[in-house]
């Protein structure tokens, strides 16, 4: 199981991790993945200058609304098909 | 720059700031017995007989400060020392009476207890008077008086009542520890113990790096609050004491709105169960109703839940206008997720001993909760959150018949028609303080504004929907399935 936690903090939220959360959402059941993959929202990592901040297990990445397909595509989809 | 409401607010605060100062540097058991001193220097009595008094009743507010008496559970105390015995006389006339010839007073008076001397003046015989007061409200020149303690009068829950020695006493038995007797007896004498120290060993922990992170979980009210401040400049202040980052309250009014409006949908008759001092009044007072309280932890507890689900080893310190929390987070289940609690007043007090200045911070920003989950803070707002839970649920057909009860006097009428099957509703939402969370006891001021205040800070959420809000938060925990209660 992959986890994916998104960071919800106010920072974060603020840059549009809302965004990141519902096109997570959507990627991971358009490609059937809720059984492979953990999305949960989590608050301040401490590295609000880099938000959205996701972590993939525990590896940080920069995301923004406009960077998720990408994203996904490296982090996720490569990670567990 | 004004802080606070009144003199006692800011005599209680200066034991708070001068307690957390020295548990800051470490050395409040050798020093804290000189506090009363410092607070009141010289040999001038300004408040009472003389100084000695008056430092004797800051050493009473410093214990409290410090925790108060441990042995006693009721987080409301009286401080005998400095209850003026007020009179009680209740009913009698004063001095304004004229002696005039229309005798309204007597008139009205059904148990004939008017009298008149020989000056004509009105006098109430007290062994028929039942302290009606329709005497005092036809009196043309207001000369009947009703003489009852501010502490009494002000307890809905009819808690207080006066001991032997004419000092007040609060029956726990009774007691919903709303707090409304400790920002209204005009001399201080009733206090709610802090958890300021708690709070200060946390951080300092945090501080040290040897610690676990320290989450501040605000209430909505915050937004009335600190008005000489920006809100993003509190939060700032909060991150400079220490607290790892700021949480919105309101994004667990969020989840319990969700789970609070499906969980009416299926028993067709709930209670609100996010106010502390409604809860334990419906369980003090009409314990038969108990069951149809929510089963949905308070906003502060879901939060708190969820972020120690996400991050175990954090610490949660919920920061609010509330003294009843305090009891919430100290004597019930929801304890386990709180791991302590501060009013603002005790906020405000915790800023200072470390001399930061809010507003010298640049802004930082706080934003987790929508629009519904933020007026949860006043009067009405959960009624309405939850008609949106509902729709946002798909589940319209259900028909919401709120009764939003603004302070426990109203609530009490409910709930006697509840018991009654009187009721024209099916639910039934309690805030104890008038006006909703933003006439809290534990608020640094009390103004006609804050609810506008409210609404703003609601309106300016980027999210409109509670669906948006909880969008990423497992169902689980938006439906709280552990619930404890």
């Amino acid at each position: 199981m992959l986890k994916l936690s998104v960071c919800i903090g106010s920072s974060c939220h603020i840059k549009g991790s809302r965004h990141v959360v519902e096109d997570l959402q959507y990627l991971i059941s358009a490609h059937n993945l809720q059984e492979l993959v953990e999305l949960s929202g989590t608050f301040c990592m401490g590295k609000c200058q880099q938000g959205v901040c996701v972590t993939v297990d525990d590896a940080l990445s920069t995301v923004s609304p406009d960077t998720v397909n990408a994203f996904f595509e490296k982090e996720v989809l490569a990670k567990v098909v | 720059m004004k802080k606070f409401d009144t003199k006692v607010q800011h005599l209680k605060y200066l034991a708070l700031r001068e307690v957390a100062k020295l548990a800051w540097n470490g050395t409040l058991a050798r020093e804290a017995i000189g506090i009363p001193e410092r607070i009141i220097p010289g040999n001038q009595p300004t408040m009472r007989c003389c100084v000695y008094k008056e430092r004797a009743i800051i050493a009473e507010r410093v214990k409290l400060a410090m925790g108060g008496d441990r042995s006693n559970p009721n987080v409301i105390e009286v401080i005998g020392l400095a209850c003026d015995e007020c009179p009680m006389g209740g009913y009698e006339v004063s001095s304004a009476c004229r002696g005039c010839l229309a005798h309204r007073c007597e008139d009205v008076c059904r148990r004939g207890a008017i009298t008149f001397n020989q000056k004509r003046e009105a006098r109430i015989d007290k062994t028929r008077c039942v302290e009606c007061g329709q005497c005092a409200k036809v009196c043309p020149y207001g000369a009947i008086l009703n003489y009852t303690r501010p502490c009494e009068r002000s307890c809905k829950a009819k808690a207080i009542r006066v001991g032997e020695d004419k000092v007040a006493r609060i029956d726990g038995g009774k007691c919903v520890a709303c707090g409304a007797c400790v920002y209204q007896c005009p001399w201080g004498a009733i206090m709610d113990k802090s958890y300021i120290l708690d709070v200060v060993d946390l951080l300092k922990d945090a501080v040290s790096g040897a610690g676990r992170k320290v989450y501040a979980v605000v209430a909505p009210s915050i937004s009335s609050q600190f008005t000489y401040a920006k809100l993003g400049q509190v939060v700032a202040g909060l991150k400079r004491l220490g607290f790892h980052t700021v949480v919105e309250a309101a994004l667990g009014a969020d989840m319990v709105a969700m789970s609070e409006s499906r969980e009416l949908a299926k028993k067709g008759m709930l209670l609100s169960s996010c106010c502390p001092a409604f809860v334990s009044y419906v369980r003090k007072h009409f314990p038969a109703l108990e069951t149809r309280l929510s089963q949905s932890l308070s906003p502060a507890a879901t939060i708190s839940r969820y972020i120690k689900s996400v991050d175990p080893a954090a610490k949660t310190v919920f920061i609010g206008p509330c003294t009843a929390k305090k009891a919430e987070y100290s004597d019930t289940p929801a304890a386990e997720f709180v791991d302590s609690t501060l009013t603002f007043e005790e906020l405000q007090a915790l800023f200072d001993s470390r001399e930061i200045d809010i507003n010298a911070l640049e802004e930082d920003v706080l934003d987790n909760a929508s629009y519904y989950g933020r007026i949860f803070a006043r009067s009405g707002g959960l009624s309405d959150a939850l008609a949106q839970g509902l729709r946002e649920s798909g589940l319209d057909d259900f028909e919401l018949r709120a009764f939003p009860c603004d302070g426990i006097e109203e609530f009490r009428v409910a709930l006697q028609r509840l018991s009654r099957n009187t009721l024209d509703a099916n639910f039934i939402e309690g805030m104890a303080c008038v006006g909703g969370c933003i006439g809290g006891a534990g608020c640094l001021t009390h103004g006609e504004k804050n609810k506008l205040e409210v609404d703003k800070y609601g309106r300016e959420a980027l999210e409109k929907t509670i669906g948006d809000a909880v969008r990423v938060l497992p169902e689980s925990v938006t439906l709280g399935k552990s619930g404890i209660f």
